[in-house]
């Protein structure tokens, strides 16, 4: 690194998409564009990677994610909403796991829509954790391209962004705060 | 049910809406037996707060009694609580100091962009007041959905009124954390700008912190009566000079403390507040600040001043320069609710705040419009509405 102007983290760049630095972030390069967010979350570090390392429980905050079946170890297979009520699938695999502290994980070969993203966990002393995920995909056109537009919103830095807060809301008060009034109006917001 | 709801500008109507459901483990389900309009209500009313939708439920000061609970909620049925207006969880970093209005997870991940883009950081959550701050039914309703209940709501005692412990909600700790972010010392003289139920309650609140004199303006002649009631002396700005009455008032010093209890809406034919409205009906601010600007330039060298007035957007003409030269300190934001009820229930029942005086006008909800009329037109009689949803159900 050799261009390093200053500390703030690359997809903070004014320049360029960040995504050259990936290999930094021990991310797989599946795909161009980056996106990162940070959280602080009031709660030990362990408690939230065990929580996350179980991805069957990602869609309980993420919006556009349907279901993730953990099928090994190491591997999972994600269903991701999709425009028209149909659904993009794909395989995905941990390429990195250091307990408590950061997963990474990427899309398999032949997922059609590439990407991968990294998880970790920093202390933050008497406020808890710093939470920051780093997502690198690569907008396909078509169907699937529709498709990952909707799973990271058009705006992909919002969708983590609202994601994360979820994840907060859910570790630190043991649910996911909604303004609907009654169930029937909760079910058809988060369907 | 029936609920009070905002459909534009000065267009308010009592609508039949669903009733709420417990939907989240922590919540709690009210039926309101006494709820009021405030002053903030009347900034929704004529229109300058964003990101109201049409059929919104307004209301952020009720109370009532527990009637359905969720597994997480530690409020029993039949229990009588006083609801803060604002929704703070308990659990995260800035309620943990006891910051409730700064609470991270009230409000809905979606609604937090708004106030992020324009604010920097995102808002916390309150009942019945836009969107941008979580887009949450309110409390001028039969029933009201709590979320965190076992956060928020403070228990009454059994035989206490309504009216006297209502106000708990909102204006009362309102007005008390106005006075306690003036750091009164005990000799101090303290301005308060607007003697509407914020700045009575300020009145009140700072004589108890040690204030030595008040000084309460306004330019409605009952309002000001209230305030001599507590012991202030007045000034009615439309007769006088308000600066330079200060000045002389504080033999050439200047108040040691400010409370802006006016806001976005200041009233008066002074040329920054006639600019601020053109530019409001032009839709180029929506800000009127004429009071903060007078309490800043008025302040002694080294005062403090203290804004619990609400103001939303981006302002012209602020004082900087005076702001810095004259070494102030402002503090200001929306009320820490919480933080503050068990002291102040306790103060209501050793009879040394008094809340009931404030209380103008009884009407059932089902006149709830009239209502918002009148606090509207007539400031002057109408010092504080309380709706009473149970009037009509006798009615019915
Ligand atoms: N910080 C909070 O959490 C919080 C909570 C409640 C209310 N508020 C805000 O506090 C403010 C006061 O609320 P309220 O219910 O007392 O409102 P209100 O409208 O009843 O009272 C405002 C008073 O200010 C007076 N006034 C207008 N222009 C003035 C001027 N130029 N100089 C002196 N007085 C002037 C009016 O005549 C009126 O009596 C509002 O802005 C409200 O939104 C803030
Ligand atoms: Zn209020
Ligand atoms: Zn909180």
């Amino acid at each position: 690194m050799t261009d390093m102007r200053d500390d703030a983290p690359p997809a903070t760049a004014k320049h360029g998409s960040g995504a050259d630095h990936a290999g930094d972030l021990a991310l797989e390069p599946n795909g161009d564009s980056l996106v990162s967010r940070s959280v602080t979350i009031n709660r030990p570090r362990a408690e939230l990677y065990r929580f996350w390392r179980d991805f069957s429980q990602l869609p309980t905050f993420m919006d556009n994610i349907v279901r993730v079946d953990v099928t090994g170890d190491r591997t999972s297979h994600w269903v991701v909403a999709a425009p028209g009520g149909s659904t993009v699938e794909w395989d995905a695999e941990i390429t990195q796991d250091i307990e408590d502290e950061a997963i990474a994980w990427a899309s398999t070969d032949g997922a059609g829509v590439a990407n991968s993203g990294r998880i970790e966990f920093r202390d933050a002393g008497a406020r808890g954790t710093v939470v920051t995920a780093t997502i690198l995909y690569d907008p396909p056109g078509g169907i699937v391209g529709k498709a990952v537009a909707k799973l990271f919103q058009r705006e992909p830095a919002v969708q983590a962004r609202r994601d994360l807060r979820r994840f907060k809301q859910l570790m630190e008060t043991g649910e996911v705060a909604t303004n609907a009034v009654n169930r029937q109006q909760h079910e058809e917001e988060i369907a | 049910m029936r609920a009070l709801a905002w459909h534009g500008k000065h267009d308010v109507r009592v609508d039949t809406v669903d009733d709420p459901e417990i939907v989240n483990p922590r919540d709690a389900i009210i039926k309101v037996t006494s709820t009021a309009i405030c002053g903030s209500d009347l900034h929704l009313y004529d229109g300058y707060i964003p990101t109201m939708k049409a059929g919104d439920i307004l209301g952020h000061e009720f109370m009532g009694e527990v009637v359905e609970t969720g597994p997480g909620s530690t409020l029993k049925k039949g229990q009588r609580v006083v609801v803060p207006f604002t929704i703070s969880c308990g659990s995260c970093y800035h309620c943990g100091k006891q910051q409730y209005s700064a609470c991270d997870n009230g409000n809905p991940a979606d609604n937090q962009d708004i106030a992020q883009e324009v604010y920097g950081q995102p808002m916390s959550a309150l009942f019945g007041y836009s969107h941008m701050t979580g887009g949450y039914a309110g409390g001028q309703a039969e029933y009201v959905r709590v979320p965190f209940s076992d956060v928020g709501p403070i228990v009454v005692p059994d035989g206490v009124d309504d009216d006297k412990v209502l106000f708990l909600s909102d204006i009362l700790p309102t007005g008390w954390q106005a006075a306690e972010y003036a750091e009164i010392e005990p000799g101090d003289t303290v301005a308060v700008w607007g003697c509407g139920p914020v700045g009575l309650f300020a009145v009140q609140s700072a004589f108890l912190m040690g204030a030595e004199r008040v000084i309460a303006i306004d330019h409605f002649p009952h309002r000001l009566e209230l305030a001599r009631k507590f012991g202030a002396e007045t000034i009615n700005f439309e007769e006088t000079k308000v600066y330079e009455a200060l000045q002389e008032m504080t033999g050439g010093i200047g108040p040691d403390a400010c409370i802006d209890a006016v806001g976005l809406e200041a009233h008066g034919f002074f040329v920054d507040n006639v600019v601020d409205q053109i530019k409001a009906s032009l839709f180029l601010g929506t800000d009127r600040t004429h009071s903060i600007r007078q309490a800043i330039v008025a302040c002694r060298k080294g005062g403090r001043v203290s804004m619990p007035a609400v103001y939303g957007g981006i302002v012209d003409k602020f004082p900087l320069g005076a702001f810095m030269e004259k070494g102030l300190t402002l503090k200001t934001g929306q009320t820490h609710v919480q933080r503050y009820l068990p002291g102040l229930l306790n103060a209501i029942m050793e009879g040394k705040i008094d809340t009931t005086f404030l209380i103008s006008h009884r009407l059932p909800l089902s006149q709830a419009p009239d209502g918002y009329k009148m606090f509207h037109d007539k400031q002057n009689e109408v010092t504080k509405i309380v709706l009473k949803p149970d009037l009509d159900r006798v009615a019915a």
